[in-house]
């Protein structure tokens, strides 16, 4: 079997590559056009400052936001860190009670467990088995002095949409602040500051074609969302955190949120004509599960369930694909995907987990390979797996005493 | 993570896969890990009537090191008294795997499903073993 390029990209969910497009723009900004932004007394900063500003444009106009509600950011980690404790710092005084999911970033999660050691109370909701926020459950769970919710967009291992309008309407109506992790979603699904009442989102370029290392963060001027900053120094993004801008990185990223915003439409449906065709050549096969609902979820995302067969040496086994199992903060451990745990996936299927994440570069030679491998190698290893074996002979796995170890 | 070659080449290229026959004669299984855990070893040995492991299969639902660490220890019990067999230890499968510190446990899990599959040769072929013991003494 020959590979089109070895081995076949599809890992967009962990980074993008830089659109050479992109890269292009970047450079002079490197070389030639070094100057600071900051600097008001020549030429040099002058010429850094316009091209921060038209990039800043640019972030704006992807969401429909208005540029001056744009921060720049090292990146979405840093736009949440900066949201989540910023906001809750700011209001404190309204209120200690916090609400997010069990199934965001760490990112999130691990900011809401240091708020929780400042004394701060968290909320941590369970998603459906759809990966999907139950409304009820949300309104349910929100207390007088609730001041901020952080629910992301796009899921990162499961590429469910979460209800971001339905949630802002219901924030914005008990006056507390909703903060958007938009890292997954910028390109993938349209984004209207315009009309939704998020108050705070969390952008990154380099999972939209742009750089590693910059991002931004979206802070609403109507109503008006108070910060603390996180980051101080000398006072640039209006004191909100300070910090030399990195001219040639955010040209970047204004560049790669340009190019998402012309060319989104055309590359979202060739993209969901690709992971379909994904699917399709999987979902014949005997004991093959899609975690997360599928209606509700960007074309870019697929991610399986192989029964009977352990993910990590299935990633052994196709080692012609780039693919993840769980999201690439957590592969490192052997502990199954948290995000397949909270919507109760037992340990077998978290365990045989695989994340695919179609992107710009992906071809449909590229998906036809995949499909013809995957079918291969799973039918290997399941050959070699006990659990096929006694599923084979009618043995229900749950009635064995299994030695946990 | 990076795997030794030695895995690479036990999981590329398997020894032993398969299952015996329920009602072959000699045949014992030892069955350890949890799919909880990630890991389930079945190890089987075919002991012949001096006691010696003649043949030995393996099928396992795990990491490339728990693959490999079962498909090693097939090719070493084979021809081994089932004593000798019994001797053998996880820190001698992890060391010729090169298995990193993470993957430790791959190793102690095949060295339960040797132990595993020897006891349960001697539950079902007890008396052949006691004798021989008894013998020994």
């Amino acid at each position: 079997m020959t590979s089109p390029r070895h081995p076949i990209y599809l890992d967009y969910s962990a980074t993008t590559p830089v659109d050479p497009r992109v890269a292009e723009k970047m450079i002079p900004w490197l070389t030639e056009n070094f100057g600071n932004p900051a600097s008001r007394s020549h030429g040099y900063g002058w010429e850094a400052e316009q091209a921060v500003e038209n990039a800043r444009v640019e972030v704006a106009k992807l969401v429909n936001a208005d540029e001056k509600e744009i921060i720049w950011t090292s990146g979405a980690t840093e736009s949440d860190n900066l949201a989540i404790k910023g906001a809750a710092h700011f209001y404190k005084t309204k209120g200690k009670h916090l609400i997010t999911m069990k199934t965001e970033h760490k990112a999130v999660l691990d900011t809401m467990r240091e708020l929780e050691r400042e004394g701060f109370e968290v909320t941590y909701l369970d998603p459906q088995p759809d990966g999907l926020l139950d409304l009820e459950k949300f309104k349910a769970a929100i207390r007088p002095d609730t001041i901020v919710v952080s629910i992301m967009s796009v899921n990162n291992e499961i590429g469910v949409i979460q209800p971001i309008a339905e949630i802002g309407e219901i924030t914005r109506a008990k006056n507390i602040i909703f903060h958007v992790d938009a890292a997954q979603a910028t390109g993938k699904v349209d984004i209207d500051l315009a009309k939704l009442k998020v108050d705070l989102m969390s952008f990154s370029a380099h999972k939209t074609y742009g750089p590693k290392g910059i991002g931004a963060l979206y802070v609403r001027r109507k109503p008006r969302v108070r910060l603390e900053a996180q980051m101080h120094g000398g006072g640039h993004e209006k004191g909100l955190r300070s910090g030399t801008l990195a001219t040639h990185q955010i040209v970047g990223m204004g560049e790669a949120f340009r190019l998402a915003r012309l060319e989104m439409k055309a590359e979202n449906e060739r993209i969901r004509m690709l992971r379909d065709k994904l699917l399709a050549g999987l979902k014949d096969m005997e004991e093959v599960y899609v975690n997360g609902d599928l209606d509700h979820r960007v074309p870019h995302n697929l991610n399986v369930s192989f029964n009977f067969v352990e993910g990590e040496s299935l990633i052994m086994g196709i080692k012609e694909l780039a693919v993840s199992s769980g999201s690439a903060c957590t592969s490192a451990s052997l502990e199954p995907s948290y995000v397949l745990r909270a919507l109760g996936r037992n340990d077998e299927l978290a365990h045989s987990s695989i994340r695919f994440t179609l992107g710009r570069f992906t071809t449909e030679k590229d998906i036809d390979f995949a499909v013809k491998l995957l079918r291969e190698r799973i039918g290997k290893l399941r050959e070699m797996s006990p659990l096929w074996e006694m599923y084979k002979d009618g043995i229900d796995l749950n009635s064995v005493q299994w030695a946990a170890h | 993570m990076a795997y030794s070659e030695k895995v690479i080449d036990h999981y590329e290229n398997p020894r032993n896969v398969g299952s015996f026959g329920k009602d072959e004669e000699g045949v014992a299984t030892g069955m350890v890990g949890a799919p909880a855990c990630g890991d389930v070893m079945k190890l089987q040995i075919k002991v012949n009537k001096d006691g010696v492991i003649e043949d030995a299969k393996f099928k396992t639902y795990g990491c490339g090191s728990a693959i490999a660490s079962s498909s090693l220890v097939t090719e070493w019990v084979k021809g081994k008294s089932v004593d000798e067999a019994s001797t053998i230890r996880n820190t001698q499968i992890a060391e010729e795997l090169a298995l990193p510190p993470v993957k430790i446990h791959c190793s102690i899990l095949a060295e339960d499903a040797i132990k595993a599959a020897i006891a349960d040769y001697r539950k079902k072929y007890g008396g052949e073993a006691d004798a021989d013991k008894k013998a020994a003494d």
